[in-house]
């Protein structure tokens, strides 16, 4: 059994923990707004925060993030209030399938975390996230509308 | 070598399998009126379409697919209009596949792909919306027993203004349903200049879900007692399986089944798809890989290389006598293009989750095409169609890949009768979906212009060599069309949807039909995104061949056709073609005619080091007849440019040994927001009585052609085979 905080609350997983954070969300906690996408780094559609930073879940195993905070896309809303970054993909209407968008919105919410008005040359550094329908546009939009919420 | 892959057998006509089944949906008869078909909470459908509830949601049906387009909220839009209900209180449903069955295909087609959601269905469901209101006021007039003629409507409340009364639709929604409905030709449209709803930038209505996480996707379903599954297929292309040692994984964690599909497939089946990925990693397969294990890149390459110049070819476009004209030609411009296998790579790899038993078949599937879904589902089930269901989830990315081809449900249902009674999920991952794909044809082009004495452009020959995929997935339109796949000639055909755009004297485009082994497949834009490369390229170096700038070379070829030159015109005036462009700064431009839209694109980058191209900006334009929602329209020009650029710098599926080299996203790589130029759409519906345009796709194929024709001339370097990271220049 390893103990996993995830969005505030602790779960017991009987997990094997060498299986990557990815998965222990989606099939033992069911979590599936965090996705897959590649398994591999490059493409950042399972995006999550541990201890507040943007990680890619699928190539970090269980035993490396016992013991610390993780936040998912679902626990990035307060007390039912959308994160600022949600209000702002909303109101730019971000999202096309948007199957990457719950990736993208953790990597930019943690940008924001540590760069809060970033600019366009920090979004390129730091968002590299893969979107195959081609959001980027609303996107940038909608990362300098949230810096100014 | 090469060798032609085996032919599909699978075209399998959904209609032919429409026989019997009960309803889906809840029909009761009552005194007094016709039979009202219910939705399944209750509420009383008006018309297909349409079912309004008692607190005046209105809810309508849409049977395309949602894939990232707008195509629901457009489609709902369009109903809305007619329907004259209050907007905000729209909401929406899938039908089912099995519920068009048996209901003689009420709600239409079901496919989504060739940017068709909305200009092949804007008619009736429009009329589904006029005829739901008819029925709506008829209800009302009946109840005041009042002549309906005096009855107005907005917002989804009726008036009858001399005795002042009014209703809502929820209020008659249920006496409405009793009535018969009025001949839908019998009703005339709205005139589109009178629309409130439709052709205005409202927000989708389906996004608020996809910024939380509970948007379900069909990797993300979970069914009760549900298994998962991944899967190997055989990685050359017509192979098969020889063995597999399931006694070296059936012991690992979670590991339920070991199950071989068809007989090209391994699948494991376990507890989660980790562990069963897991398994099948260590899970020795002997593959026999056949004859097509000889192919490779370079043996399809010489194969295309042949047809250049071959005997034999099918004619798409033709006037004059090019080749007489290029051998009487003062001067004459010889070029030869090369495009790439692509994968359509969707962000959420290919799944289906299934569950068997002898009396049903259900199957849960992101798919482009619900009713492909659904013949897919009777042929791996073997089963009826009244047994047979398929529910559409939504959609990580389309993009020609789930339409047409149903691979992965035939999988899914061959795994499911192999463990009767269990759903299994099925999921690909990124390496089997990458290596497994249905690809943009690969193809080589050999353009010859040829110039009179006067520098007059006196003849053309476009000859195309390779790869047909209709040839592979439509052989009844080969057959149709004595050999000939039209669908290779998009953008530069004799007629249609996909029309050359140019005034040649003596023109000859001809394609020599070439189909390796590799699997073709639709892809967005498809065939325009080589031949707009092709064609616009050398339109830029027939221009330079007789030092005209070219732009005014293009116009000169275009009197004839106004709504291409109007897009043209269109972005180099808002790129200021007439006007020195600033320092260091290059300009380039393309047009084309695209699933019946005219598009243009106007790019201005600058190149660092010979070989870096900063794309700073690019212009679109586009005149799709009919507007129906500008803002997602503003969004697909950007989003087609970001797919066609990233297909232009780096993408290309390299075949070795007879299988697709490349894997996942490291070594087939898509655009970052850092490589995003800025995009300016003009959005120039030119209205009218005429078909409508696509949107999803047709500005793809204009991005890069424009920036390839400015990288010449920033340059003076003519690239003319892709990607553009094997001449080591790059995005940055």
């Amino acid at each position: 059994m390893v103990a996993l905080s995830v969005n505030g609350t602790i779960h017991e997983v009987n997990v094997d923990p060498d299986t990557d954070l990815l998965w222990v969300l989606r099939d033992h906690i069911g979590l599936t707004g965090t996705k897959y996408g590649c398994g591999i780094k490059r493409c950042g559609a399972c995006t999550v925060h541990v201890d507040g930073a943007a990680v890619r879940s699928c190539s970090v195993p269980l035993s490396g993030v016992a013991g610390k905070q993780i936040t998912t896309i679902e626990g990035l809303a307060q007390n039912g209030a959308l994160h600022k970054v949600q209000k702002a993909w909303l109101e730019h209407e971000v999202p096309q399938c948007g199957y990457c968008q719950c990736g993208m919105i953790m990597a930019v919410a943690a940008l924001l975390n540590e760069k809060p008005k970033p600019t366009d040359a920090d979004i390129d550094l730091y968002i590299t996230n893969i979107c195959r329908c081609g959001t980027y546009q609303q996107v940038r939009e909608a990362i300098h509308a949230a810096a100014n919420a | 070598m090469n060798y032609m892959r085996k032919m599909s057998r699978r075209n399998f006509v959904v209609t032919a399998a429409a026989a019997g089944g009960g309803l889906a949906l809840g029909l009761d008869i009552p005194l007094g009126g016709l039979p009202v078909t219910r939705a399944q909470e209750g509420s009383p459908e008006i018309n297909a379409w349409v079912v309004v509830k008692r607190d005046d949601t209105v809810v309508i049906r849409v049977a395309r697919s949602e894939m990232g387009q707008g195509t629901l909220t457009g489609l709902c839009q369009l109903v809305a209009e007619e329907l004259e209900c209050d907007w905000s209180k729209v909401t929406w449903e899938y039908p089912t596949p099995g519920q068009s069955v048996a209901r003689k295909r009420v709600w239409g087609d079901f496919a989504t792909g060739g940017s068709r959601g909305i200009r092949d269905s804007h008619d009736y469901v429009r009329k589904g919306g006029a005829v739901a209101r008819e029925m709506l006021k008829q209800a009302a007039a009946n109840q005041w027993k009042v002549p309906v003629s005096e009855l107005t409507v907005a917002n989804g409340v009726i008036r009858h203004q001399t005795s002042n009364r009014s209703t809502t639709y929820g209020k008659v929604a249920e006496a409405a349903a009793k009535l018969p409905a009025p001949d839908p030709n019998s009703i005339k449209l709205k005139d589109p200049k009178d629309w409130k709803i439709a052709g205005k930038p409202v927000a989708r209505l389906d996004i608020l879900n996809m910024i939380t996480g509970k948007q379900v996707y069909g990797a993300d379903l979970k069914l009760p007692g549900m298994l998962t599954a991944a899967i190997k297929d055989c990685p050359v292309f017509g192979g098969t399986i020889k063995s597999f040692d399931a006694a070296k994984v059936t012991g690992m964690p979670g590991v339920k089944h070991v199950l071989q599909v068809g007989e090209t497939g391994v699948a494991v089946v376990a507890d989660t798809w980790s562990q069963a990925n897991t398994a099948l990693d260590a899970l020795p397969i002997v593959w026999d890989e056949g004859e097509n294990a000889k192919v490779s890149s370079e043996s399809i390459a010489a194969w295309l290389k042949d047809g250049l110049d071959a005997e034999q070819a099918f004619v798409g476009n033709q006037n004059g006598d090019a080749k007489a004209a290029i051998a009487a030609a003062a001067k004459k411009v010889v070029a030869v293009y090369a495009y790439p296998y692509q994968n359509q790579a969707p962000m959420e790899p290919m799944n289906a989750t299934a569950r068997y038993t002898a009396d049903k078949c259900e199957v849960w599937v992101p798919t482009q095409n619900g009713e492909a879904s659904f013949a897919a589902v009777l042929a791996a089930s073997g089963l009826p169609a009244e047994k047979c269901e398929v529910y559409k989830i939504n959609l990580g990315g389309g993009f020609g890949r789930r339409g047409a081809f149903q691979d992965y449900v035939h999988q899914a249902v061959n795994i499911a009768k192999q463990i009767p009674g269990t759903p299994v999920k099925l999921l690909w991952s990124r390496e089997e979906d990458m290596t497994h794909g249905r690809y943009h044809p690969v193809m080589q082009c050999k353009l010859v212009g040829a110039f009179d004495k006067d520098n007059a452009l006196s003849g053309l020959h476009m000859r195309l060599s390779g790869q047909s995929i209709l040839a592979s997935v439509r052989p009844q339109i080969l057959e149709q069309q004595k050999g000939r796949d039209p669908l290779t000639f998009q953008g530069v055909f004799e007629s249609g949807e996909h029309a050359f755009g140019y005034t040649i004297p003596n023109l000859l485009i001809d394609h020599a039909m070439r189909n390796p082994h590799v699997p073709p497949g639709f892809w967005r834009g498809v065939n325009i995104n080589q031949n707009c490369i092709f064609l616009e390229c050398f339109m830029d170096e027939l221009a330079q061949v007789v030092d005209q700038d070219p732009l005014e070379f293009r116009r000169k070829l275009m009197i004839k056709h106004p709504r291409n030159l109007a897009v043209l015109n269109a972005v180099a005036e808002r790129i200021g073609w007439d006007k020195p462009a600033p320092q260091g700064i290059y300009r380039g431009l393309a047009q084309m005619m695209a699933y019946n839209s005219y598009v243009a694109a106007a790019a201005e980058i600058s190149v660092t080091g010979g070989n870096k191209i900063k794309i700073h900006r690019i212009v679109g334009a586009i005149d799709c007849t009919y507007a129906v929602n500008p803002a997602q329209i503003d969004r697909q020009v950007a989003g087609s440019f970001v797919y066609g650029l990233s297909a232009l710098f780096y993408q290309e599926c390299t075949v070795e040994d007879g299988r697709i080299v490349q894997t996942n996203f490291d070594n087939y790589n898509s655009m970052r927001i850092a490589e995003m130029p800025k995009v300016e759409s003009i959005v120039m519906p030119s209205g009218g009585t005429g078909a409508w345009g696509g949107v999803g796709e047709s500005t793809i194929c204009v991005a890069a052609p424009a920036v390839l024709n400015a990288y010449f001339r920033a340059t003076g370097q003519r690239i003319r085979s892709f990607p553009l990271k094997n001449h080591n220049i790059q995005m940055a």
